[in-house]
């Protein structure tokens, strides 16, 4: 199976901040590529590389097997659409959609007829004549990638489309867009700052922070099998206590006992190399925590303290507070078994040990330029 | 509500006064004037003689026709001009360069159009600054006049009249999201077809405006032309000085400026007809 993007060490500088840092991923023809990532990580920045309008600072970008080095944006076989759509307000929606095919000096019969076709393949048959004004946001979104999609690229980037869509429709776009894909078969790349777009629609999910992939990978990988602390925290909602390591060191899969810094001795499994006594932070999912098991055997036990009831449909959570005032959330299954938990109660939880991921504590970035900056000052 | 409509009002009457006393009266007076004349004997009668005049007299409508095309090259040079220089000042230059570059295009309005005109006669008459460098350079063995032609007077026109252009296109261009340049470049359109299909059709309004104000400020300039042109490049203003003032003849003087007045307006006309505008579009 062949790819239609080969990124390969890429870096990107702006002076001295680097926005990208040697980053490699290859696209496979027809899939659906994500990447996720708070703003400023430099996934937009990756982007703008790929359609040609950043130059990297090194690190090749090739499509379909070509070497897109030097090769202006207007000459790459790759669409952008763009956060805010872009669409040309002076033209009307057939018009915004045949400007691509009138630059490749196409026959205007044929024009109009593929204009036509895309039109009735985003489900927009006989809006060619509307002004750009008169549509809604998602009708805008469809014309957008109507616009790139009839221009047959070997790749769509999609720069963050739904950010500017309501709620609703965004769910209801994000759906449509993954149909879309599944039809035109098209090689999506897609970048978001949500993890729900990410994790809905993609076939793999790149992780990325500050420049760096941290972690790629299907949904599910993701979402069970974090790599790194930062994908934990980013990828879903999770619980995360600081401890150290209470017994002996853990190898990466092994299970590892933890002392958190309130006192707790929990089980849990280590996701990388954890040295005995070593700092270590640990990660527990919301729907791993389960309200008064019956089987108690082998699972890690805590008092949680009710401190108010998040109800959000199938998505509810309590908020709950140990002993010592950690804040955990723990969802709250809508099977009425739990009904009669109230605020102010005082509950039993338990969770598995498997659940429960544990990493090596990072001192995070600004401790460690502190620390440099002291080291500095004293020599 | 009341009382905003009575402070709307208020504001309001000032401007119609200011309409009134001074635009629509003085004008109607002029037309009036325009329309007599005197018989044979000598008696103050009304007449269209002032307008035929224009017509039966080949050194005025000459003079009219070569003001309207000279007015109307002079706009489009200063549009072909200031369509690069706005373009860069909003979207290539920095941010903290765009005041900067407009103070540059506003510092020689700061001294007096008269003043300016002389600073360009010092430069380019015969024993002016320029042909004193272009004789120690060993260009030329003997200086040139290059005042006094229709070349030099549209280029002062030119210059006078490009902040006019600027402001407008700058504030237009302002407003093009730079999205839009780069998705036309994505979809893959040269330079030329995104000025062509992007960048103008968005300034249109811009550019109407300023089309507007440069037209008219050519058609209707004096000093310009008499001082930078000299006799050779009469220009249509002029003709009404002299009636005015060499002649005397008021008459005749305020036929040529209703003439000149509905020369400007249906060439205004003309102009946002072909473009498919409005004046309201494009004065706002």
């Amino acid at each position: 199976m062949h790819n239609d993007l080969n990124v390969q060490n890429l870096i990107k500088k702006f002076g001295a901040f680097k926005a990208v840092d040697n980053v490699s991923f290859d696209v496979p023809k027809g899939s659906f590529f994500s990447i996720l990532g708070p703003s400023g990580c430099g996934k937009t920045t990756i982007l703008r590389m790929v359609a040609g309008f950043t130059e990297p600072t090194s690190g090749t970008i090739a499509i379909r097997g070509k070497d897109m080095r030097g090769v202006s944006p207007n000459m790459r076989p790759v669409n952008l659409v763009f956060q805010h759509l872009a669409l040309f307000p002076m033209m009307d929606v057939a018009e915004n959609i045949a400007f691509g095919l009138k630059r490749r000096k196409m026959a205007s019969a044929e024009i109009s007829r593929r204009v036509g076709d895309i039109l009735e393949r985003v489900d927009l048959p006989g809006y060619g004549e509307k002004r750009i004004s008169q549509l809604s946001g998602g009708q805008k979104q469809r014309v957008a990638i109507a616009r790139c999609l009839v221009l047959d690229p070997a790749v769509l980037l999609l720069d963050e489309p739904l950010g500017a869509l309501d709620l609703k429709l965004r769910e209801q776009m994000k759906v449509e867009l993954k149909k879309l894909q599944a039809k035109v078969g098209t090689t999506f790349i897609y970048i978001t700052h949500d993890q729900s777009e990410a994790l809905v629609m993609s076939d793999v999910v790149a992780v990325m922070n500050k420049g760096r992939f941290e972690q790629a990978g299907s949904p599910q990988e993701l979402y069970r099998e974090p790599a790194t602390p930062f994908v934990a925290r980013f990828v879903g909602d999770n619980n995360s206590w600081s401890g150290e390591v209470a017994e002996r060191a853990a190898k990466a899969g092994d299970a590892v006992t933890i002392r958190t810094e309130e006192g707790f001795l929990f089980n849990a499994t280590a996701r990388e190399d954890c040295p005995a006594k070593s700092k270590v932070d640990l990660f527990l999912r919301p729907e791993a925590i389960r309200i008064e098991p019956k089987e108690r055997q082998g699972l890690n036990m805590m008092r949680l303290g009710v401190k108010a009831i998040l109800f959000d449909g199938a998505n509810s959570r309590l908020l709950t507070a140990t002993p010592s005032g950690h804040e955990l959330l723990v969802s709250l299954p809508q099977n009425r078994k739990f009904d009669h938990i109230r605020p102010g109660e005082t509950i039993d939880a338990g969770w598995h040990p498997e659940s429960g991921a544990c990493f090596a504590a990072r001192p995070d970035e600004e401790a460690a330029a502190a620390k440099a900056a002291r080291k500095k000052a004293t020599p | 509500m009341n009382a905003s409509r009575a402070a709307f009002r208020l504001f309001l009457i000032p401007v119609l006064l200011w309409l009134f006393l001074l635009i629509v009266l003085p004008h109607i007076d002029l037309l009036i004037m325009s329309l007599r004349g005197k018989n044979e004997l000598r008696e103050p009668v009304w007449t269209l003689q002032n307008y035929m005049n224009f017509f039966t007299e080949p050194i005025y409508w000459l003079t009219f026709v070569r003001t309207a095309i000279y007015s109307i090259l002079t706009t489009a040079i200063t549009l072909v001009i200031g369509l690069p220089t706005a373009f860069y000042i909003a979207k290539v230059g920095r941010a903290r360069m765009q005041g900067f570059f407009m103070i540059l295009l506003l510092l020689p309005f700061w001294v007096s159009e008269l003043v300016r005109v002389y600073g360009w006669m010092i430069l380019l008459r015969e024993s002016g600054v320029l042909n004193f460098f272009l004789l120690k350079l060993g260009i030329l063995h003997r200086p040139v006049e290059m005042l006094y032609n229709d070349a030099t007077m549209i280029m002062g026109l030119v210059y006078t009249s490009m902040l006019f252009m600027v402001v407008p296109l700058v504030s237009a261009m302002d407003s093009l999201d730079d999205g839009l340049i780069e998705a036309a470049c994505d979809l893959g359109a040269n330079k030329l077809v995104i000025w062509r299909d992007i960048i103008i059709p968005h300034c249109k309004p811009g550019i109407a405006s300023g089309c507007i104000v440069v037209f008219m400020l050519s058609l209707g300039n004096y000093l310009t032309p008499n001082l930078m042109g000299g006799k050779n490049s009469l220009w249509f203003t002029e003709q009404i000085y002299n009636q005015f003032i060499a002649s005397f003849n008021w008459n005749q003087g305020s036929a040529f400026g209703f003439l000149l007045l509905a020369l400007s307006s249906l060439i205004i006309w003309a102009g946002l007809k072909v473009t498919g505008q409005k004046l309201g579009e494009a004065a706002s």
